[in-house]
């Protein structure tokens, strides 16, 4: 579904992304994790045509979309759920929704409503708040409007930046399941994550970015054996002494 | 049929994007985490950042059996060692020996394509499976036990030894799954002939041979006489032992396991690609080994790559059975010889360096190695008794450093050149 080889991209003269080669599958959840400032969200960004790679192909769907403009790419089936999930707050939830649907073709056009009972289904607290203003949720409701608002346009893949961020242990939990369920109900995701662990535990597959480059593919389950990885990002190493 | 599908019957184009992942994060942890490689990569003026496609992988330097015994013996790890869980070595004198290191990953990793490779020989979950490897420091009897009891099959770990016995356990244990070299396979037909045991009373079905060069014509013999499917299948100890290569049921070719190794055949004057289905020198990259990768290995190994698709519905390259050797390393019994060990050992003996010449033959498809060595005036005793010693000694001290049984010779000066007027140090009258 997406395939991208040698990506170079970055900030003015500072090259943040360095040769990275990556894919994403149909229905697969793959984890991209690593420390700050390694490059994760550069490469969300860029292949969200918000930042342009200096060099590189990024296909998805067969299409070369790296000179696409950010504006058409949703379009083309590949969202992004923004980190800090950049929901509109003084629109209620449900226009948050409808909005996250005006990317959809005219023929789906019509299938607005049963798309929002879609979601209201997935996340049953935003059926509880539609009417609410989107400020006024907490940060897990928020994040949960952030992917309620991205699967409105039936993307064929949704990517995720750091959606555990600033969020308590047991609703990442619960984020954590909908995204395995956004799996099994098809859906394709591109997850970033600073917590490795928990990325990982629902993940296919994860790379680990190290200053701009991938230093390590692999199934996830190969990741969280990995010692290199447990010492750098799971936070432990079990030494038996 | 298949033991891994997804990666076994791969589009071409998907595969070729997964190897170039694997390979761009190898060369990575290669070029910061082994010393010896960033030098060489360094010295070749190779920046690793810029291999941007798999062809870019022959501006890199190769990795020859000389970096891994000057590295000895874990110079060349990339992870450190309380990382390893596993250690393997090849047998030899001191500054031959090579040493390998495996992670967690690696067995995982080593086992699903070893099962790989017994899935597409025929075996299953349900198969009692025999393994008449040695079990030890070598990769066989280990890398193929793990692969078996992955796949869930019933696993014998009968190892070598007591042929009899092997029989006996063939036969009660109603064994389906055999796996040894072929030559011990011809062996173990050759005894229950002796012995009376007809292959009817067998349950055996596949039969699953490497470590050691084979033929068609020995393909046709073990199938005959022990009434099975024989496979082959290839793989070293420096890159990860049994399970890079393997021969499906059609019997056409060993497909490579692609997703985890880089293969070429490269001519072995010029180190350039040899024109496609062409013979020259396997050399290998692996893509997923964490404890100890290596780039473009020169196995030393001669193949060439098979054309067309295979009717199994692997999309995996297939290799030929091995042709031949870029050196002269002989392969005695499934073990892997350099003349230049038994040279060594003689080297040392009282600081002569006695004239010699290695013979092998095989006989009752067992091979076997004799060592004639000259006596020179230095070594000369009258006394039998101390010639006699002195034989027994080298003997003793091939044995410990080869690990296989030697016959020693003692013969008068100038015997060899009799024997052998172009002054080859040996003489390989095996035919397979």
């Amino acid at each position: 579904m997406l395939k991208i080889r040698n990506l170079e991209a970055g900030y003015g003269k500072l090259r943040v992304l360095k040769n990275v080669s990556m894919h994403v599958s149909g229905g697969e959840i793959v984890a991209i994790i690593g420390a700050n400032g390694a490059g994760k969200t550069t490469l969300l960004a860029t292949i969200a045509g918000l930042i342009r790679a200096s060099s590189g192909e990024i296909h998805f769907l067969g299409e070369d979309i790296s000179k696409l403009a950010a504006a058409k790419i949703p379009g083309r089936g590949c969202v992004m759920v923004p980190e800090g999930r950049q929901v509109f707050a003084s629109m209620t939830v449900a226009d948050n929704l409808i909005l996250g649907g005006h990317a959809l073709s005219r023929q789906h056009k019509k299938d607005l409503s049963r798309l929002l009972d879609h979601q209201y289904e997935l996340f049953p607290i935003l059926r509880e708040r539609r009417s609410q203003l989107a400020g006024t949720l907490s940060g897990g409701e928020q994040q949960m409007l952030a992917m309620g608002r991205a699967l409105m346009s039936k993307p064929s893949l949704v990517m995720m930046d750091e959606p555990s961020t600033g969020l308590a242990p047991l609703i990442v939990r619960d984020i954590f399941q909908i995204i395995v369920r956004l799996r099994a109900e098809g859906n394709t995701v591109l997850l970033v994550e600073q917590n490795a662990k928990a990325a990982l535990a629902i993940a296919d597959r994860g790379y680990v970015l190290e200053t701009g480059k991938v230093i390590i593919q692999a199934p996830a389950e190969d990741l969280l054996a990995n010692k290199d990885v447990q010492r750098a990002y799971l936070g432990r190493e079990k030494l038996e002494e | 049929m298949y033991w891994q599908k997804q990666f076994e019957c791969m589009r071409r184009e998907d595969l070729e994007q997964l190897q170039l992942e694997r390979l761009q994060a190898t060369l990575y942890r290669l070029g910061t985490h082994v010393p010896f490689y960033r030098r060489k990569l360094r010295e070749a003026k190779v920046d690793y950042e810029a291999i941007t496609s798999l062809e870019a992988l022959r501006s890199l330097p190769f990795t020859t059996k000389e970096d891994l015994h000057g590295n000895y013996p874990y110079g060349l790890f990339a992870v450190p060692l309380r990382d390893v869980v596993r250690i393997h070595s090849s047998s030899g004198n001191a500054g031959m020996t090579t040493v390998v290191g495996y992670s967690k990953n690696d067995i995982k990793n080593w086992s699903d394509l070893v099962a790989r490779i017994l899935r597409s020989a025929g075996v299953t979950a349900l198969d009692v499976v025999q393994i008449a490897y040695d079990y030890g420091i070598f990769t066989g009897g280990l890398g193929l036990h793990y692969g078996a009891e992955r796949l869930g099959a019933s696993v014998i770990p009968i190892s070598s030894g007591n042929i009899k016995r092997q029989i006996r356990i063939m036969r009660d244990f109603k064994t389906t799954a055999l796996i040894c070299t072929p030559s011990h396979a011809l062996k173990l037909a050759d005894v229950m002939m002796d012995t009376g045991v007809n292959s009817s009373e067998l349950s055996l079905k596949y039969g699953v041979f490497g470590a050691e060069p084979w033929s068609e014509t020995m393909r046709r013999e073990i199938a005959d006489r022990l009434g099975i499917i024989a496979t082959d299948n290839y793989g070293l100890s420096e890159v990860m032992g049994p399970g890079i290569a393997g021969e499906c049921r059609e019997c056409n070719g060993l497909h490579i396991n692609e997703d985890h190794f880089l293969v070429e055949v490269l001519d072995t004057a010029t180190l350039e690609p040899v024109p496609p289905g062409e013979v020259g020198e396997l050399v290998i990259t692996t893509l997923t080994k964490e404890a100890f990768p290596v780039i473009r290995y020169r196995t030393r190994d001669l193949t060439r790559l098979l054309p067309g698709a295979c009717p199994c519905g692997r999309t995996l390259a297939r290799m030929s059975r091995i042709l031949g050797r870029s050196d002269d390393m002989l392969i005695i019994r499934g073990v892997n010889i350099f003349p230049a060990q038994i040279q060594a050992v003689l080297a040392d003996i009282d600081g002569t360096e006695p004239s010699y010449l290695i013979v092998v033959d095989r006989e009752n498809h067992e091979d076997k190695l004799t060592v004639m060595v000259e006596v020179t005036e230095a070594l000369f005793s009258d006394q039998i008794r101390k010639q006699w010693a002195l034989a027994a000694s080298i003997q003793e001290r091939l044995v410990t450093d080869l690990g296989i049984q030697v016959q020693v010779k003692l013969v008068e000066e100038k015997t060899l050149e009799r024997i052998d007027s172009k002054g080859r140090k040996v003489i390989d009258n095996r035919t397979f």
